[in-house]
């Protein structure tokens, strides 16, 4: 395969070692000169100076083959959503990867359909979450294309549907309980399922309806 | 009408002065506070501090009512994001953004989007200048 990688700093230069580790082609862009002249050092002549936003950078890359997989790992969000947007519409380039940095940006990687990314504050801030389910539903599976995620809620003795069938729950439209753990036991949330305090329920909704969900399930706040 | 100016340096603050002479109701949204100044001690018009990609600066600016958008902040990419999110999530049709890099302008010109590129002009103007100077009586001569 061929990869063409544009941002050499350490998130750049760990995945160029680890993809050549591989056996696959690849040629990374970085900006900075002095940085280069390090990573040269390193990935030879797998390794160009220049602005990967740039389109005669990405030619001399050899954007125009076109690579099989193009990955943004700058430490500018904008930069990264440029050069994949480039990549994908004007190159033809069939596979994109873009990093996130300010999480808050993620939205405008969805607009420009930029996908997939990866946030690593976004996944440890998961994994916090995880640990420490601060409102008591927890994001497990997001499913951007299909426009569906799949969350984990814990029943406390206090939420509202503790007693209740599943089939006489006022759940919010675009949501579906899918299975319910119950000592570490899981069964299919059917209709004639009747919820208890300390069951751990797996749903699928459409983002957004988060809290909509959460009020459903669990006491009010 | 009301109009965002987002980027309120040299050109940015310029346009923003034109446009409000003009009678349009302006917002300058900009990262430095000492842009501000740019726009003289006289300003009646709006002025956000913050960053052009955050959505809540973009909307204490008033995008959700904006007529048009102007784009002008030093980064070719930042402007080419902000851009798309003006034209794409608000629909504000009257999006226009200042792209130096001429590739880049062509290439986001083509793919939709309104670009203006102030250094595919300067090429043309003084390419033009050297041109016209050839063909006049004195440069002849030979």
């Amino acid at each position: 395969m061929y990869i063409l990688i544009a941002g050499g700093g350490k998130v750049g230069a760990n995945l160029t070692r680890s993809v050549l580790d591989l056996g696959h082609e690849v040629t990374l862009i970085e900006q900075r000169r002095e940085r280069f002249e390090t990573l040269e050092e390193e990935f030879e002549h797998r390794v160009q100076v220049g602005d990967a936003t740039e389109l005669f950078v990405l030619e001399r890359a050899g954007i125009a083959r076109p690579p099989d997989l193009v990955v943004a790992v700058t430490g500018d969000d904008e930069d990264n959503m440029i050069i994949c947007q480039i990549a994908r519409d004007k190159f033809g380039v069939a596979k994109v990867i873009a990093r996130v940095n300010d999480p808050r940006n993620q939205e405008h990687f969805d607009l420009l359909g930029v996908t997939p990314t990866v946030s690593a504050t976004s996944i440890i801030l998961a994994m916090i979450e995880h640990e420490v389910p601060a409102h008591g539903l927890i994001h497990l599976l997001q499913l951007r294309k299909e426009n569906l995620e799949i969350v984990e809620v814990q029943l406390d003795k206090d939420s509202p549907c503790v007693g209740k069938l599943v089939e006489r729950l006022q759940l919010p439209t675009g949501s579906r309980l899918i299975t319910v753990m119950r000592e570490g036991e899981a069964q299919m949330a059917d209709g004639d399922t009747r919820l208890e305090a300390g069951d751990q329920i797996l749903a699928v909704l459409e983002p957004g309806k988060e809290e909509e969900l959460r009020r459903a399930l669990l006491k009010q706040r | 009408m009301q109009v965002l100016v987002i980027g309120c340096g040299r050109v940015g603050s310029s346009v923003a002065l034109e446009l409000d002479r003009l009678g349009w109701e302006v917002t300058a949204v900009d990262e430095n506070e000492d842009a501000l100044q740019r726009l003289g001690e006289n300003w009646s018009g709006g002025f956000v501090v913050g960053h052009g990609m955050d959505m809540k600066v973009l909307r204490a600016a008033g995008i959700e009512e904006a007529d048009a958008v102007v784009v002008s902040t030093d980064g070719d990419n930042t402007n080419l994001v902000i851009g798309q999110v003006a034209q794409k999530r608000f629909n504000i049709d009257t999006t226009v953004i200042r792209v130096l890099d001429p590739a880049r302008a062509a290439l986001y010109s083509e793919m939709g989007l309104w670009t203006v590129c102030p250094t595919q002009t300067a090429i043309k103007t003084l390419t033009e200048a050297v041109v016209s100077s050839e063909k006049s009586p004195t440069g002849t001569a030979s």
